[in-house]
């Protein structure tokens, strides 16, 4: 009961903790955050799956390649453009765990507790987007980079130039990292596991499935031709080189994504502020 | 010191909390007591800073939540028991919020140990029971070791054991200086932990004093009184005496009387001069909870009616209800409408005795063909 008083609100009670207090920062809510991915089964899940399925198609590929052509030769063909395949896949668990971050908390009522205990909502949000980005990416970047290690080795194509190797490793990480980030942003938004995931599977394939139903009509062929391009599958297969019509690719398909995180997350900061929880 | 002045919230049409100022001093266990929907869970909301008050403002120690600095060291709070990622083991659930909070990581094995979750500290907390989630989340408020502490409905979902627990933690918290802010909708609980009730029905304080000055201010004591019941005319003669001299004569449901305004011994006096023996003469003061019934009544948003079973029961006859203490008061016999005339009723039947809820429906379709 003699303590003096450490803190500036100590007026408020008696009480004083023998706990010495220190404020809190980014630092912690970082390390809060990580705690809290590597605690829950479905981040284990979703970039487990994420993994197999990765490795699983992208050497399936490679080995069916190889059988076709009995030299295992490519021709010009660049053998890291197989790697799509896998990436595709990883786009979806990488959304479902994007999505899942963000609404778990919501759905199972965390966010009041988090939210209690650091009342800075947009440091909370910042710590999340980054712990996810990270292991996002850390995750693809390694997957990406063994697949197409082997793919490499399995198939004698054309040597892959260092900007190829940039692109299929590095690009593809950062694209598929991105396009979490971005379902991260819109569960804030939306705050419902499901109805964020089931929107964001929509953005991304819907504009592909509209675009092939539109490329009969002639009066609709801009509008297809655009949606077809930017499409996100469209996008990441220019990640991987080959741009699809007058989409964008290489570098300008991994902006045009940052763009997208960008203004999903911007719109998730805004709206976190001023919501109830 | 949680402070509210003029704490309003709108949801749309619906008002939750209407004008609420109150103070929620140090050194006291505060109780918040309110029935279902009342703005309980909505005004700790708003003293967390959860929820954006849309006229008024909420206070800790002069300054609202999210402006504290280090709030988690000030204030902690147990909201919602359920309110954890189950996929989650307890301790990491409390490790996480204490690295949020700039709290070392050996403090949550204290605060495990202090609310007897140690041995289940790996488990996931998807498959604790609503007490034991209540104690996490109790652990969770203890955590910062905080001056200001709310708890919402903190005994639910405990056992007697529990209970008694965290009354003392509450007791204990307070007298360590701590402000400490309780909500529950449980009268008899608050009774024996609080000092101090606000007391809210629909999103307006009806109540803030101490629990002596609210059993004072809101329970009348009266006298219970009861003639030989193979007598009736006795117990005609007794009213008219009795409201002759002044006093309150309301009949309860078993037959006996109760009365205010008069004296016991001038009761007996009256009941002697009109030649009425008396089986019952006691008195009685009202309970908190029966206080707290008596005030908050007006006030209650989900009220039961009866189950009449479509009128097919057979009435029960005066005498049948459960005994004294929970004799409703006399005004609260109006809650419930009286039951509709059934054809086919049998006035003098004697009650059926309690049926189990699985032999309803059973006894639903057999009474029709009985009283045909």
């Amino acid at each position: 009961m003699t303590t003096p008083y450490q803190q500036p609100g100590a007026a408020m009670g008696a009480y004083t903790s023998p706990i010495p207090v220190r404020a809190a920062h980014l630092g912690d809510a970082l390390a809060s955050e990580w705690t809290k991915i590597r605690s829950v089964r479905s981040t284990m899940w979703t970039l487990g799956v994420m993994i197999l399925l990765m490795l699983v198609v992208g050497l399936g590929i490679a080995a069916l390649v190889a059988a076709a052509d009995a030299n295992g030769e490519m021709g010009n063909e660049p053998v890291l453009g197989l790697g799509v395949f896998g990436a595709l896949i990883g786009c979806i668990c990488v959304i479902t765990l994007g999505s899942l971050t963000v609404t778990s908390e919501f759905g199972t009522g965390m966010i009041r507790t988090t939210l209690t205990a650091c009342p800075s909502r947009s440091r909370v949000l910042t710590a999340k987007s980054l712990v996810f980005f990270g292991l996002a990416f850390v995750t693809t970047l390694v997957t990406t980079a063994f697949v197409a290690l082997c793919q490499v080795a399995i198939l004698d194509g054309r040597e892959p130039a260092t900007e190829e190797w940039l692109l299929s490793t590095v690009g593809s990480s950062l694209f598929i990292a991105l396009l979490g980030l971005a379902s991260l942003g819109m569960g804030a938004v939306i705050r419902h596991s499901a109805g964020t995931i089931t929107v964001m599977l929509g953005i991304m394939l819907m504009p592909l499935v509209a675009g092939f139903f539109m490329l009969g009509s002639a009066a609709l062929s801009d509008v297809s031709e655009f949606l077809l391009g930017y499409s996100i599958p469209a996008q990441l297969i220019g990640v991987y080189g080959e741009a699809a019509g007058s989409g964008p690719a290489g570098w300008a398909s991994v902006l045009v994504m940052l763009g997208v995180a960008g203004v999903s997350l911007g719109s998730a900061f805004v709206v976190i502020n001023r919501r109830d929880v | 010191m949680i402070e509210a002045v003029g704490l309003t919230k709108r949801y749309g049409a619906k008002t939750a909390v209407y004008n609420l100022s109150f103070q929620v001093r140090p050194g006291a266990v505060t109780g918040f007591l309110g029935p279902n929907g009342a703005g309980k869970s909505t005004t700790m909301r708003m003293v967390l800073g959860l929820d954006r008050p849309t006229e008024g403002r909420v206070t800790i120690g002069g300054l609202p939540y999210r402006q504290l600095p280090n709030a988690p060291r000030q204030v902690g709070a147990l909201l919602d028991a359920k309110a954890v990622h189950g996929g989650r083991t307890a301790r990491n659930h409390l490790l996480s919020l204490a690295q949020l909070a700039g709290i070392p990581a050996r403090r949550v094995d204290e605060v495990l140990g202090v609310v007897g979750l140690h041995d289940v500290a790996k488990r996931r907390s998807g498959g604790f029971s609503l007490g034991m989630g209540q104690r996490l989340g109790i652990a969770a408020a203890l955590l910062g070791d905080p001056q200001v502490l709310l708890f919402d409905e903190p005994v639910n979902g405990l056992d007697p054991e529990g209970i008694l627990w965290v009354r003392n933690l509450m007791k204990q918290l307070a007298a360590e200086g701590r402000t400490v802010f309780v909500s529950s909708h449980l009268m008899s609980e608050m009774a024996l932990t609080a000092d101090h009730l606000i007391v809210i029905g629909r999103g307006q304080l009806m109540a803030d004093m101490s629990v002596q000055d609210f059993i004072a201010h809101n329970s009348a004591s009266f006298a219970r009184v009861r003639t030989p019941e193979t007598e009736p005319q006795q117990r005609e003669k007794l009213s008219a005496a009795l409201s002759e001299a002044g006093g309150q004569v309301m009949p309860e449901q078993d037959g006996a009387l109760r009365v205010t305004g008069l004296a016991l011994p001038r009761i007996s006096d009256l009941a002697h001069e009109a030649d009425v023996r008396l089986w019952e003469l006691s008195p009685h003061q009202a309970s908190l909870e029966e206080a707290y019934m008596r005030m908050t009544q007006g006030a209650v948003d989900y009220r039961s009616t009866e189950d009449q079973k479509a009128g097919l029961m057979q009435p029960q006859p005066p005498g049948y209800a459960p005994p004294q203490p929970q004799i409703p008061d006399v005004p609260q016999q109006g809650w419930y409408a009286p039951p509709p005339p059934a054809p086919g009723e049998n006035p003098y039947a004697t009650a059926p005795p309690a049926t189990p809820p699985a032999d309803a429906a059973h006894t639903d379709q057999i009474k029709p063909e009985d009283s045909r």
